[in-house]
């Protein structure tokens, strides 16, 4: 009943399209996150914030981070909404030089570790981080009786011949930041062009995009591809649990810790925000602890507040890495696209 | 030119009749596609940093994907047109049943996500599907084939089957009858299919990134990534204005094509041509032709409806029950995302229908003196170029065009089915004009003659004739709508999205139910689809109270 009561609800919502001032604007009692596609809240989290603070969330969506990062940038000083969620450590310095936010220091920072504090100025909170790691199989090597790798290093060993799926950097999030974690570990140069010839050479193999690596050519997903080595995230495995039909007691992958780049998500004031008091509002919330400890669950990364408790079943599947590789932001903008256009000369052409 | 009124309703007058007919699909397409277009493509050329004009151009990698765009988009189309010709034919021609299930199922692939396809292919046939060139164009063969037989199989509906048996009697053979008589009548709904498959291989994303593997892009590929990957606009920007005039080239050739050939001929009612298939051979030839069809279409629907099922190593309907649960993956349950692409799809095929029939009877009528010939080809132009503009570029040109005061609608609701309609409204001028067209002129005169008004002419004729053509039109448009994917997911509120974002939003998580309830809902589209257009055109048979 109630369901078809809120489909009625959007016919009515659909067809009251006259433009009777449904644009962006927002009022003072309604503030907007802007946020990437891959943004969730749940529910009750969402009417918590409402009913403490008195203000309708809306949530506007606008493809990947990069592209909302991009459309962010089209619109500075004049944005689509108050707050700005989802721009990563790759991709802050663009935003940074692109003067899209107001400065705001939240007084909850004091419970956020000072490594994810990446700008002093304070015109980004950062609300969580996603590692991306290499994830392996854990049943395919039990079976053959082979160790997993532990390291960037092992994977150019004859052991590892054909077994890694990896993301094309130019096309994929993940596959750009573990192109960024091999930078970080080998430097740029010789010894990182070394180390790419040789997963070449040992058959690394590359796919466009997440979707196909991880669900179709991945051994330890549903897909059941033949590649048990993958570039995802350090949340994968609870993922794989939650979702298992029926759910595994132990996840059926696992985490090669030292492979992680360090991926931190921020949030910041656009500048021009129509609603600035609720736009702070909006930030402290996010860096809460009824926020924080709902992220886990729906967005499978891992909160920043320290005071925050993690769910069982990220406490029991998922390894929170301890020192994930990482580069700094500006270094990160000023030779992305140059590292990409090396990277598929080396490994492509 | 007073308002002259008929026996039935009070008619427009011609001047305020051809107001509209220009005036309102001008608009809109001013409204919806040139001038945010325009704000990108000005904001672009104006940014510095990155590379100069220059660079872009004179780069050979320009150059190189340009080319490789150029030829994969003219192949796919000669294919595609091969591929549909005999299922073209075999539903222009005969009547039998299960044809209008056949019809609607047809339009199915044109509607899915690539990327589902992409993949539900990839994990039935892993190794042996090869990735490159050829895997682009089977593609394109398969999301285009529905585009040709649905506009020349409609027009093939109209034309009097006796020209052909006159032929026969006279002594000419089958292929003959087909080079001489059949295809030149045919050549104006050809060349309409052609430019339409070959803007959308143009300008395709989704199939050249997942099937072609790194070492391909076409233009809109590099678009994308100079614009979100690089943030250099200005190389954006530059690409976007070549692909456009290479569309625009392509567009104005074909139109120019389409117009020289028209036939005229006395148009005919789909009742009065189709047939059952009599002789022994002519029941072969439906059943090969659309039965080699199906196989060649069948085969990844049914990867994607197999997908859907898996569960472990078996089978189970846990996706399809699973979406009136609340997920991790989407703000509303699942469900939720038929209603809304029923909504936005009704709403884009109104829109569509209105906008496109108007257009296509100023085009159709444009044929007169040349002032008018040229306004109407103009117009014609213009509204088939959205299908060859980045969608990526039209998708960020709509922020910053619509972004102050009373035009702030960046997130309105209604932006949604009005991108969508811009899409299907190509479509619903190409179905209708080249039907219009084959109206012969003396039809017009001979009722004028007996005393019709010009807008009883218009309605007893070009309309009642082009009302076939014009609910084929709307179910494709509905179809089009359902399955628009590139410029709905940048528009589309989170709580309201339509089943591709749906899918996509599933497809991007990892754990075994998310990937298994992507293909659920891919399965619910192909459905929905089907049943949509069977449902349109069917309304379409009644008569034309309605218009």
């Amino acid at each position: 009943m109630v369901s078809s009561q809120r489909a009625l609800a959007v016919l009515a919502a659909a067809f009251a399209f006259a433009g009777t001032g449904c644009g962006g604007g927002s009022s003072p009692s309604e503030v907007v996150l802007v946020t990437h596609d891959s943004f969730v809240v749940s529910d009750e989290v969402k009417s918590d914030f409402e009913r403490e603070s008195g203000l309708t969330l809306r949530i506007l969506q606008s493809g990947d981070a990069g592209e909302a990062v991009t459309k962010a940038l089209l619109t500075a000083g004049n944005p689509q909404g108050d707050v700005l969620f989802g721009v990563d450590n790759n991709l802050l310095s663009r935003a940074l030089d692109g003067e899209l936010f107001e400065s705001y220091e939240p007084r909850a920072l004091e419970t956020v570790d000072p490594r994810y504090l990446l700008d002093s100025e304070h015109r980004v909170t950062p609300i969580d981080h996603g590692e991306v790691c290499l994830n392996y199989d854990k049943a395919w090597f039990a079976e053959r009786d082979i160790d997993p790798p532990t390291s960037l290093e092992a994977l150019v060993r004859p052991d590892y011949e054909n077994l890694l799926v990896v993301e094309n950097p130019a096309t994929s999030t993940p596959g750009l930041a573990f192109m960024l974690a091999t930078l970080a570990r080998f430097g740029e140069g010789d010894a990182w062009e070394r180390y790419w010839r040789a997963l070449r050479e040992n058959g690394v193999l590359v796919v466009d995009g997440w979707e196909e690596a991880y669900n179709i050519r991945f051994s330890g997903s549903a897909g059941k591809g033949d590649r048990p080595l993958v570039v995802s995230y350090a949340s994968s495995p609870p993922a794989e649990v939650i979702f298992g039909d029926p759910q595994p007691l132990e996840a059926p992958t696992g985490v090669v810790e030292t492979s992680c780049f360090l991926q931190i998500e921020f949030a910041g004031i656009l500048r021009g925000a129509r609603n600035e008091s609720g736009a702070r509002e909006l930030v402290d919330f996010l860096l809460s602890r009824r926020f924080q400890e709902d992220v886990p669950l729906s967005m499978f990364v891992f909160p920043v507040n320290a005071s925050a408790v993690l769910p069982e079943v990220f406490s029991k599947h998922a390894v929170v890495p301890r020192d994930p590789l990482e580069l700094p932001p500006e270094m990160i903008e000023a030779n992305r696209e140059r590292w990409v256009d090396e990277w598929t000369r080396i490994v492509l052409r | 030119m007073g308002g002259r009124v008929d026996s039935h309703r009070p008619a427009l007058s011609e001047r305020s009749w051809s107001l509209l007919a220009y005036g309102l699909p001008l608009v809109f397409v001013a409204a919806f596609f040139v001038f945010p277009l325009a704000a990108i493509v000005e904001r672009g050329l104006r940014s510095s940093g990155g590379q100069s004009t220059l660079d872009v151009l004179a780069d050979p990698m320009t150059r190189d994907v340009l080319w490789f765009t150029a030829w994969q988009a003219a192949l796919s189309t000669v294919l595609t047109i091969v591929v549909a010709l005999p299922a073209s034919y075999v539903l222009g021609r005969y009547e039998f049943r299960g044809r209008s299930v056949a019809r609607a199922l047809l339009v199915v692939p044109f509607v899915l996500p690539t990327v589902v396809v992409a993949l539900a292919l990839l994990a039935v046939l892993p190794d042996r599907l090869e990735r490159g060139p050829w895997a682009i164009l089977v593609a394109h063969v398969f999301f285009n084939v529905a585009v040709v037989v649905r506009i020349v199989g409609t027009f093939w509906a109209g034309l009097d089957p006796r020209v052909s048996e006159a032929a026969a009697t006279l002594g000419a053979g089958p292929s003959r009858r087909l080079r001489e008589v059949t295809l030149p009548l045919l050549a104006p709904s050809l060349t309409a299919a052609a430019a339409i498959v070959f803007l959308f291989s143009f300008t395709s994303f989704g199939v050249v990134l997942i099937l072609g593997g790194p070492a391909y892009a076409t233009l809109e590929v590099e678009i994308y990534s100079q614009a979100v990957r690089a943030f250099d606009l200005h190389a954006a920007a530059v690409l976007s204005i070549v692909q456009l005039l290479a569309v625009g080239l392509t567009v104005a050739v074909a139109l120019r094509l389409e117009r020289r050939l028209a036939t005229r001929s006395a148009g005919r009612r789909e009742r009065d041509v189709l047939r059952p298939p009599r002789t022994k051979k002519e029941k072969a030839v439906v059943a090969t032709s659309l039965g080699s069809l199906g196989l060649l279409l069948g085969i990844p629907l049914a990867a994607v409806v197999e997908r859907s099922l898996a569960a472990g190593d078996g089978h189970s309907f846990e996706a399809y029950r699973a979406l009136t649960d609340s997920t991790a993956s989407l703000l509303v349950e699942p469900w939720y995302a038929i209603v809304n692409s029923l909504v936005y799809a009704a709403a884009a095929t109104a829109i569509a229908v209105v906008v496109g029939g108007l257009a296509a009877l100023a085009v159709a009528e444009g044929g007169g003196e040349k002032t008018a010939r040229s306004a109407a080809g103009l117009l014609d132009g213009l509204l088939m170029l959205p299908l060859g503009a980045s969608a990526v570029m039209l998708g960020f040109g709509f922020v910053i065009a619509f972004d102050e005061g009373w035009l702030d609608f960046r997130s309105a609701p209604w932006i949604v089915p009005v991108v969508q309609a811009l899409v299907a409204i190509p479509f619903v001028v190409r179905i209708v004009v080249p039907t219009l067209r084959a109206i012969d002129p003396r039809q017009r005169e001979a009722a004028a003659l007996l005393g019709a008004s010009p807008a009883r002419v218009r309605r007893e004729i070009d309309l009642r004739i082009g009302a076939r053509a014009l609910t084929v039109a709307a179910g494709f448009a509905f179809a089009i709508s359902l399955g628009e994917f590139g410029a709905t997911v940048f528009l589309a509120r989170p709580d309201s999205p339509t089943l591709p974002v749906a899918i996509f939003r599933f497809l991007g998580r990892p754990g075994e139910l998310n990937l298994a309830q992507a293909y659920a809902l891919a399965t619910i589209l192909m459905v929905v689809t089907a049943i949509s257009v069977l449902v349109v055109e069917r309304a379409g048979r009644r008569p034309l109270g309605w218009i």
